[in-house]
């Protein structure tokens, strides 16, 4: 609620500045608060969650897995427009080239359970990075956790 | 680009014949030639090699390699004795330099010495060197040999007399004049630029052949050293390239609906086998032949990954990584098609098996409860031994003759990424002499290049 009422203020200020009012640092100190954009990335991942996680060298939706695809779902029906970019990941507990396979695994589980979902194929594209592009430092359970997932991002 | 051109310049102007070597006869810029005797010995064809690798290991063979001497001439002394002592079969010694002379044996033996070499190098606008091999407990010479190059040329000039110095004390192929190709790591661990490289197999010479504007992985060697597979996610769209070295030129290797990755050459080099990923969640096996660009699918399990064949040396067969099974583990089909034989079978995972270009054994990963560890193991999964652990152990490669494995190590990150390092690391199939290959950048996935001709 307040977010809302703060954005509303920065688009007052903003429009202030564009008539030409003379206290511009003023306005400028308003502006940095951001509005979530209908339909970009921020939003997905207000809206629904971004990623879902996996278990070591598996690639099954847990319950809440399911859920989290299942507000990407919803979230995307109401953007028909937004095309998605589903990208699987591993940890580094496996070599190189198998993970790469692992990670698209896992993107297609997550393409599959949308596309059920009423998603249309074309809107989904899916690419693995395997053991390349961890997302949390540190190599604990804790971090390979993080590591283990299937992201979607916008394109 | 400039080092596109030098790469292709360095190609044309370094082309080397071995053949031409072992027959003395001028080849591009570097002329071999047989030098006289000094004293009366037996011809060097003729004389079995008396030390094998076997016994080198047990008690390295001391051999006194002086400072050639002058600029260049120590420069080039240097890189031989580094040759050398890399393999850990050698026990190098100094030495006074005693051009166009007899060595002295009596004081070389009570140093302990079995073999020493005696050089002249002369420079100009080419660098000749003048290489004698002396048996110093038959006090006779064992090898005489005038090499001439341009002066860029003079590390090759030194990892060609190492080799042949390799050759003529161990009776195998050395593998010194050789490069390797890998990965250049930089960055941050969550967003490493990678960039396909090229370097002597001593680390010298790094040339980088890829832009690191996007994830490259997993070069390969052609059989003739030529060209170089690798995987690029160029423009999101992970496939397999092949990089001509001589032109410089990359092109994509076959149109595949997957991401199509882990390409090995034949042993022929007419073929390249990879691995592309299915919309079932598997991966499958694909040969495609590089002139007519037919493709012939290998494997076709539904839902199951393939991944990282490599052809036997003799063509005949392929070891792959598959989960058939449920786990990843090793095994070995004709690549005429035909029943899959695991073997594998030591507890945990197992991945990137590689065939030594021998035939006798099979290089892996394998994945435990405390880390990696690299192995070998049989082709009928007999005799598995483990070679090194670590966090990571990955993606062996055989140096061209068998006897040493390159491999990437890597170890692990503490919180905030720090502590995160990758490297080259090269050791014996006996598993001793592990060391390190020096890079400027973080490396990984070695590729070890034929020796060169």
């Amino acid at each position: 609620m307040k977010l809302k009422v703060l954005g509303a203020l920065g688009m007052v200020c903003a429009l202030a500045a564009c008539s030409g009012a003379q206290n511009t640092d003023e306005i400028q100190n308003l502006q940095p608060v951001a509005k979530l954009v209908p339909g970009s990335q921020n939003d997905l991942i207000a809206s629904a969650g971004d990623r879902v996680f996996f278990e070591l060298d598996k690639n099954e939706l847990s319950v809440s897995s399911r859920a989290t695809l299942d507000q990407q779902a919803t979230w995307l029906a109401r953007y028909p427009k937004v095309n998605v970019l589903i990208a699987g990941n591993c940890d580094d507990r496996g070599t190189e080239e198998y993970n790469i396979a692992l990670g698209q695994r896992r993107a297609n589980a997550v393409r599959e359970y949308l596309e059920a979902k009423g998603v249309s194929a074309q809107r989904i594209q899916t690419i693995s990075y395997g053991k390349d592009r961890p997302t949390a430092d540190g190599d604990t359970p804790e971090a390979w956790a993080q590591n283990r997932n299937a992201i979607t991002s916008i394109r | 680009m400039s080092f596109f051109s030098d790469v292709e310049s360095e190609l044309l102007q370094k082309h080397l014949s071995r053949r031409a070597l072992l027959g003395g006869v001028a080849a591009g810029s570097v002329l071999v030639s047989p030098l006289g005797e000094t004293v009366s010995s037996a011809r060097a064809e003729d004389a079995p090699p008396e030390i094998t690798v076997a016994h080198a290991r047990q008690a390295s063979i001391p051999i006194i390699v002086p400072d050639f001497g002058g600029g260049l001439g120590s420069q080039i002394s240097n890189v031989i004795i580094a040759d050398l002592s890399s393999t850990g079969l050698f026990q190098v010694m100094g030495g006074e330099l005693s051009p166009n002379a007899e060595p002295d044996f009596q004081s070389l033996r009570q140093r302990g010495a079995h073999v020493s070499v005696s050089a002249t190098v002369s420079e100009g606008e080419s660098v000749r060197v003048e290489v004698r091999l002396w048996d110093v407990i038959a006090e006779q010479q064992l090898e005489g040999r005038a090499y001439t190059a341009s002066q860029m040329n003079w590390r090759r000039v030194a990892h060609i007399i190492a080799d042949e110095l390799y050759k003529r004390l161990l009776g195998e192929e050395g593998y010194f004049d050789t490069r390797i190709a890998y990965i250049a790591r930089s960055g941050p661990r969550r967003l490493q630029q990678t960039r396909l490289a090229i370097m002597d197999q001593d680390g010298a010479n790094v040339h980088m052949l890829t832009s690191g504007s996007w994830l490259t992985l997993e070069p390969r060697f052609s059989p003739s050293g030529e060209r170089i597979a690798f995987l690029s996610y160029a423009n999101n769209r992970p496939r397999v390239y092949v990089y001509d070295l001589k032109t410089g030129q990359q092109s994509i290797l076959g149109a595949f609906e997957g991401i199509s990755f882990a390409p090995r050459f034949s042993p022929d080099g007419q073929q390249i086998i990879l691995s592309v990923t299915t919309r079932d969640g598997g991966s499958n096996l694909y040969i495609i032949d590089l002139d007519t660009q037919r493709r012939r699918r290998v494997t076709s399990l539904p839902g199951v990954i393939d991944t990282s064949p490599c052809f036997s040396p003799d063509g005949q067969n392929i070891v792959f990584n598959s989960d058939r099974d449920g786990s990843p583990q090793l095994y070995i089909m004709p690549v005429s098609g035909g029943d899959a034989k695991r073997i594998s079978y030591g507890a945990g995972h197992y991945g990137s098996p590689v065939w030594s270009p021998r035939g006798d054994e099979i290089a892996f990963t394998r994945l435990g409860q405390e880390g990696f560890s690299l192995g070998l193991m049989a082709p009928d999964g007999m005799g598995e031994r483990t070679l090194t652990q670590g966090f990571t152990v990955e993606s062996p490669s055989f140096s061209p003759n068998g006897r040493a494995l390159a491999f990437c190590r890597q170890n692990a990150a503490s919180s905030g990424g720090v502590g995160f390092t990758s490297s080259i690391e090269v050791i014996d199939v006996a598993g001793f002499n592990e060391h390190l290959i020096p890079t400027a950048t973080g490396a990984s996935d070695p590729a070890w290049s034929p020796l060169r001709r």
